[in-house]
C-alpha cells in the first residue's frame, strides 16, 4: 500500500472479547468489482456517500460493460466502481486499488492485474465454485492453490453468511442471496468506520414500496457490519480523518447531475424557461432524466425521435424565447451537425452537450474519450465557428453549464460543451453555492422590443434583425409575439443588417468574416490564462483541457514534492483560447499536452501559435494514471535540463529543439 | 372574429417583450387584410408555379383566423415551397431539410401562445424528413402543416420524389423509377393524426375551406396540397383540375353527407366485404348502403379506408377533411405537467443544490 500506516492509534474491543486495531491512513483507493447484476455501482455509490457524509475528500472511477447483463459470471459481465479518499485534497480516483473485493472469479481475473502486490483482496468464496472458475478459465481455485500468495487475501462466505442472516426474512434463496452486495457495504463501512445511517435512509426510501425488501436489505447490511466487527478474519479496522476544506455546506455530486443543475440554475438566473430536446444515449441521458425531474422550474424535456429532432425542437424552442439546450454524445453530435450549422447562421442561443465516450462510430458507449475536440470545433459544412468549453471535474461540469448558457445568450451562439464519461459518472464532494452569488444572466437577455433602424430605401423604423451589438456583434433577438417586429431568419445566407436571402460575393465573405469576429471576440469576455507554478521557475508546462485537470494536477505535486518545478495550465476555453496563451506557452522550453485523443488539441496549439507542443495520447476507455503521467513529465524534464546541442539543418545552424523561436 | 384559441405566453422575459411592445404600438392588431400579410421580398418561384395560387389563397385566408401576425409563425424546410415564410409577413423560419416538424413542435410545445404552421413539400416531408412527420403527427402538437405535393423534386431540377408514381421517367430514373410511392394521407392517418385533409392548390374555395378546419383543430393537422410543378411535372393533376374529368374522378368529403360524386352522382362509396370501401354506381345500390362521411370517428380505420380508394393514376381521389378527431395536444399536456409539479415542488433552487444529503464543514 501506498498509504502512509501510523502505528496503531487505539484499540477497540468488540463484542466477544476480540481486541481489534485502529490504523490511521492518510488515503485509500477501494474497487469493487462484480457481475453485472451483483449491484457493484449502487455498492459504490452508497459507499461514496457515506464517505462524503464522512468528510473525506474523494474521487470515483465507475467502470461497467455496455451491455446491461452480459451473461453471468463472465469476463465481458464484469463491473467495478473504484473510490479514492483521503484526509487531504485529491484529485483522482486512484492508479490502484489497495482493496479489491472481487464477488466472483470473473471479477478477480479481470481486475486482479491492477491489484498491486501486498494489497487486500477480499473474495467471495461462495462464488468459487467449479463452474463459474470453468467460466472464466480458471484450472483450479486460486483461492485453494496459493496463486493468490502475493496479496493479503481474506476470502469471505459473503452469499452463505447473507442468505444466513436472512433465513426468518420471508424471502426466497435467490431473492436472499441479491442483498450480498448490502452485506459487503456493512464490512465495509465497518472496515473503515464509515457512518451508516445514510444507508439505511437510502434502502428505506428507495423501497418505500416494498417494505420486506427494505428490511432485508438493512438486515444484510448490519450482518455485515456486525461480522465486520466480530470474527477474527479481519483484525484491523482503519480511520482516515477527515480531509480539510473550506467551510460551507458539501454534498456529493456527480457530473452529469452537476451539470443538469447548473443548467437549471442558468435558466434561474437568466429569466428564461428551459427547453432540452435529447434522444437518449449513453453516458449522456442521465442529464434527460434529471432536468425531466424540474418541471417546477419552467423547465421543459422533450424525449425528441432522434438526435436531429432534439437539436431540432431545441432550435425552435430557442427562436420563440426559450432556452434551447440539447445533450447527446458524440454519436449524436454527428448527427446534429447540420442542425448546429443552422444555429450557426440563424445566430440563435443554444447549449449542446457532448458527453463524450469512446468513438468512432458506437465505438465504446460506456468509457470515457476526448475525442471529440476537433468534431466540436469543426464538423460543421462551410465556416461554422461555434465556441467551446470543458468542464475539469464533476462538480466543476456546473459552472460550466453556467458559463456556457452566459456564452450562448451573451452572443447569440450555439455553444459546445464538452464532459465526458468519466467527469459524467464520477463523483467528488461539492460545495453547495449560495443562489445569490451565482451569475445573473438577465444582462444577456435583452429581446428586441422596437425597431431599431431604417431599410435600404431610406424607410424608417424597421427591425433589422441582423444588425450587430457593437461589442458583442450579436444580432438583435426578438421573439415571436412582439408586434411589428416579425422578421424570417433560416439556413440561407443572411444580408448584413436585414437578414434577407443575399447571395452576393461580398455580402458573403463580410457575413462569414464576421460570424468568426463574433465567436473570437468572445475571448474578451473571459479570463487569461491561469497557470499554476507555485515556484515560478517551471521551465515546462503542461497542458490540458476537460477531465484530465485531475490525473495532470495529481502528477504535477508529484514532480514538485521531488523536488522540481512544472507549470500546469488547463483551459475551460477551447474556442475561443484566453488572448495571453499563445504569449505564455512561448515562456516554457517545453510543453507537454497530454490527452484521451490522438492530440487533438496538440494539433489546434501547433496551428494556433507555432508552439513545439509535446503530444502525449492515450485512449483506453479509461483517465489517464498519475504515475504515468509524472513520468512522462519527469523524462521530459530530464531532457530539458541537458544542454541542447546546436543542429547543423539544410538552412545552416538552427536553434535546438529547446528554444521557442 | 377570432376562431381559432391560443394560450397565454409564460411570465417572464418573453412575456415582458410581447407586453412592451403592446405598450408602445398598441394593441394587437386582429383585423388584417391579404395585403398586411405580404412582405417586401420577391417572390422567386417559376412562373405558373401552383406555389403562386397557394399563397395567394394562404394570404387572403390568413386574416379570417383573427390572429394578428406577430403570433403566427410560419416553418419550413428545403425545397421550393420552403420559400413560403419569405412571403408571409408573420415570423418565420426556413430551416434545413426535413426537419421543420420538429423545429415547430419545440416552438409550439414552449409557446402555447402562438399560432405555428408548416410548409413542407412531398421529398422535405416524406422522404428525408418523414420521421419527423409521423412524430409529430402521433404526438399532436398543436400546429398545422401543409405538405405542397407535386410528385417530384423541383429545386434539384427534376428528380423523383417519395409520391411520384412508380415507372417515373426522371433525369435519376432513365429506365422508370421502381420505388412504390407513399400515399400521404394513408401516411398520417396510420401515425394515428388527428386532422387529416386534402385539397387541390388552383380550387380557392375548397383549399380555403379545408385551412379553416385545419387552423381551428387543436392539436397536428395535415393538409396535403396537390400542387403543379409546371417545369418538371406539369399536368401532374390534371385529371383532377380538367372539368371534363374532375368531377367523375373526385370525391368530395363533406362531414355528414352521402359520398356520392361523378356527373349527376352517378358514383358513391359503400362498404366492401372486408371492412373497407369499394365505389359503386350509385344507381346499383340501395340508398341506405351509401356510406355518409363522418370525419369524427374515433378509430382511424375509416379514414384510413377512404384513402386507399385512390390509386396512383389519381383515380377516385376524396378531397377535403378525411379525419377530424379531439384528443389531448402535447404542449397543452407539457403546460399541465409543469403547473402540476410546480404544485407539488415550489421551484426553490437553494434547495434543490443542495439535494437530499449535504454536511457541514465549520471554519
Amino acid at each position: 500500500m501506498t498509504a502512509i500506516e501510523r502505528p496503531e492509534t487505539a484499540p477497540s474491543s468488540a463484542p466477544g472479547g476480540l481486541v481489534k486495531s485502529v490504523v490511521e491512513l492518510d488515503r485509500v483507493v477501494i474497487r469493487l468489482a462484480g457481475d453485472s447484476g451483483d449491484g457493484m455501482q449502487l455498492t459504490g455509490n452508497r459507499f461514496t456517500s457515506e464517505t462524503a457524509s464522512f468528510g473525506n475528500d474523494l474521487s470515483t472511477l465507475p467502470n461497467f460493460p455496455a451491455e446491461i447483463r452480459a451473461p453471468t459470471g463472465t469476463l465481458p459481465g464484469v463491473s467495478s466502481f473504484q473510490l479514492h479518499f483521503a484526509d487531504h485534497d485529491i484529485m483522482t480516483p486512484g492508479d490502484a486499488p489497495d482493496v479489491l473485493v472481487a464477488m466472483n472469479p470473473a471479477a478477480l481475473k479481470a481486475n486482479l492485474v491492477d491489484l498491486p502486490g501486498g494489497g487486500l483482496l477480499i473474495l467471495d468464496s461462495d462464488e468459487f465454485s467449479p463452474r463459474n472458475l470453468a467460466k472464466v478459465g480458471y484450472a483450479s481455485n486460486p483461492i485453494e492453490d496459493g496463486s493468490l500468495e502475493g496479496w493479503q487475501t481474506v476470502s469471505v462466505p459473503l452469499t452463505s453468511m447473507t442468505t444466513d442472516a436472512l433465513k426468518d426474512s420471508g424471502l426466497g434463496k435467490k431473492e436472499a442471496e441479491r442483498s450480498k452486495n448490502m452485506f459487503t457495504l456493512g464490512l465495509l463501512s465497518w472496515m473503515y468506520h464509515r457512518p451508516t445511517e445514510g444507508t439505511i435512509r437510502f434502502l428505506e426510501r428507495t423501497f418505500r414500496r416494498k417494505p420486506e425488501i427494505a428490511a432485508a436489505n438493512i438486515a444484510a447490511f448490519r450482518a455485515g457490519y456486525n461480522y465486520g466487527e466480530t470474527t477474527e478474519a479481519f483484525a484491523v479496522s482503519y480511520e482516515i480523518k477527515p480531509a480539510p476544506m473550506a467551510p460551507g455546506r458539501y454534498r456529493n455530486i456527480s457530473g452529469n447531475t452537476a451539470l443538469s443543475l447548473g443548467l437549471v440554475a442558468a435558466g434561474q438566473r437568466s429569466g428564461l424557461p428551459i427547453f432540452l430536446g435529447a434522444y437518449p444515449i449513453t453516458p449522456a441521458s442521465d442529464i434527460l432524466h434529471e432536468l425531466s425531474k424540474h418541471k417546477s422550474f419552467n423547465v421543459r424535456t422533450f424525449q425528441a425521435e432522434d438526435e436531429i429532432a432534439g437539436i431540432g425542437a431545441a432550435i425552435g424552442a430557442s427562436f420563440g424565447g426559450a432556452l434551447g439546450i440539447t445533450t447527446t454524445s458524440g454519436p449524436g453530435v454527428s448527427l446534429k451537425s447540420e442542425a448546429i450549422g443552422l444555429a450557426v447562421m440563424t445566430e440563435l442561443p443554444l447549449v449542446i452537450v457532448d458527453v463524450q465516450r469512446g468513438g468512432p462510430s458506437t465505438g465504446l458507449p460506456t468509457k470515457t474519450e476526448q475525442s471529440d475536440l476537433l468534431q466540436a470545433m469543426f464538423g460543421r459544412n462551410g465556416e461554422a465557428p461555434v465556441p467551446v468549453i470543458a468542464p475539469r471535474s464533476p462538480g466543476d461540469c456546473f459552472d460550466a453549464a453556467i458559463e456556457a448558457t452566459r456564452i450562448a445568450l451573451t452572443y447569440r451562439t450555439p455553444v459546445m460543451l464538452l464532459s465526458d464519461g468519466y467527469l459524467a459518472n464520477g463523483a467528488e464532494p461539492w460545495q453547495v453555492p449560495d443562489v445569490d452569488q451565482l451569475p445573473d444572466l438577465t444582462g444577456t437577455v435583452n429581446f428586441a422590443t422596437e425597431p431599431n433602424g431604417a431599410a435600404a430605401d431610406g424607410e424608417e423604423g424597421v427591425f433589422l434583425p441582423y444588425l450587430r451589438d457593437e461589442e458583442t456583434l450579436a444580432r438583435a433577438w426578438a421573439v415571436p409575439g412582439t408586434a411589428g417586429m416579425q422578421h424570417r431568419i433560416g439556413g440561407l445566407e443572411k444580408a448584413d443588417r436585414t437578414g434577407n436571402i443575399s447571395y452576393d460575393p461580398a455580402n458573403h465573405d463580410f457575413m462569414t468574416r464576421t460570424r468568426q469576429a463574433k465567436i473570437d471576440g468572445i475571448a474578451a469576455s473571459i479570463p487569461l490564462t491561469d497557470v499554476e507554478d507555485p515556484d515560478g521557475n517551471a521551465s515546462v508546462a503542461v497542458i490540458g483541457w476537460g477531465s484530465t485537470y485531475g490525473p495532470i494536477g495529481a502528477a504535477c505535486r508529484r514532480i514538485r514534492r521531488s523536488g522540481r518545478s512544472v507549470a500546469q495550465i488547463h483551459l475551460r476555453h477551447i474556442n475561443p483560447m484566453p488572448a495571453d496563451l499563445g504569449e505564455v506557452l512561448g515562456r516554457y522550453d517545453r510543453v507537454i499536452c497530454p490527452e484521451m485523443n490522438l492530440g487533438q488539441l496538440s494539433l489546434l496549439l501547433r496551428a494556433k501559435f507555432l508552439v513545439d507542443v509535446e503530444s502525449h495520447t492515450q485512449v483506453r476507455g479509461l483517465p489517464f494514471r498519475a504515475a504515468e503521467l509524472a513520468a512522462v513529465i519527469q523524462e521530459v524534464i530530464d531532457r530539458t535540463s541537458e544542454p541542447v546541442a546546436p543542429q547543423v539543418g539544410e538552412a545552416g545552424i538552427t536553434a535546438g529543439n529547446g528554444a521557442v523561436q | 372574429m377570432t376562431t381559432v384559441e391560443l394560450g397565454m405566453p409564460a411570465e417572464g422575459p418573453i412575456a415582458d417583450a410581447v407586453a412592451a411592445s403592446v405598450a408602445t404600438q398598441g394593441p394587437k392588431q386582429t383585423e388584417l387584410k391579404a395585403k398586411d400579410m405580404k412582405t417586401d421580398q420577391e417572390v422567386r418561384w417559376c412562373p405558373g408555379c401552383g406555389d403562386y395560387v397557394i399563397l395567394n389563397a394562404v394570404q387572403s385566408f390568413l386574416p379570417s383566423l383573427g390572429i394578428a401576425r406577430e403570433d403566427m409563425v410560419i416553418v419550413s424546410g428545403i425545397g421550393c415551397s420552403s420559400r413560403f415564410p419569405y412571403y408571409l409577413n408573420t415570423y418565420g423560419m426556413h430551416s434545413i431539410h426535413g426537419r421543420a416538424p420538429a423545429i415547430a413542435t419545440g416552438l409550439a410545445a414552449s409557446r402555447p401562445d402562438l399560432s405555428v404552421w408548416v410548409v413542407t413539400g412531398d421529398g422535405d416531408a416524406l422522404s428525408i424528413g418523414g420521421n419527423h412527420l409521423i412524430h409529430a403527427l402521433r404526438r399532436n402538437v398543436n400546429m398545422t402543416i401543409l405538405l405542397f405535393n407535386n410528385r417530384i423534386y423541383g429545386l434539384t431540377k427534376g428528380q423523383y420524389s417519395p409520391t411520384s408514381e412508380v415507372g417515373k421517367v426522371t433525369k435519376s430514373t432513365p429506365m422508370g423509377s421502381l420505388d412504390h410511392p407513399f400515399n400521404p394521407v394513408s401516411l398520417a392517418i396510420g401515425a394515428d393524426a388527428t386532422f387529416v385533409g386534402r385539397a387541390m392548390d388552383s380550387d380557392r374555395k375548397g383549399l380555403t375551406e379545408v385551412l379553416r378546419q385545419a387552423a381551428e383543430h387543436q392539436g397536428t393537422s395535415l393538409v396535403e396540397i396537390y400542387q403543379n410543378c409546371n417545369i418538371f411535372n406539369d399536368g401532374a393533376f390534371e385529371l383532377l383540375k380538367d372539368p371534363a374529368t374532375g368531377t367523375q374522378w373526385s370525391i368530395p368529403l363533406v362531414h355528414g353527407e352521402p359520398l356520392v360524386f361523378g356527373p349527376d352522382g352517378a358514383s358513391c362509396v359503400v362498404r366492401d366485404d372486408f371492412g373497407g370501401l369499394r365505389i359503386a354506381e350509385t344507381n346499383q345500390v340501395d340508398a341506405s348502403e351509401i356510406v355518409v362521411h363522418d370525419a369524427h370517428r374515433e378509430n382511424p380505420a375509416y379514414a384510413f379506408a377512404l384513402s386507399r380508394l385512390s390509386s396512383q393514376d389519381l383515380r377516385y381521389t376524396p378531397m377535403g377533411v378525411f379525419r377530424s378527431v379531439r384528443k389531448p395536444t402535447y404542449d397543452a399536456m407539457m403546460t399541465e405537467q409543469l403547473d402540476v409539479a410546480r404544485v407539488q415542488e415550489p421551484a426553490d433552487l437553494g434547495a434543490l443544490l443542495a439535494g437530499g444529503d449535504t454536511w457541514e464543514v465549520k471554519a
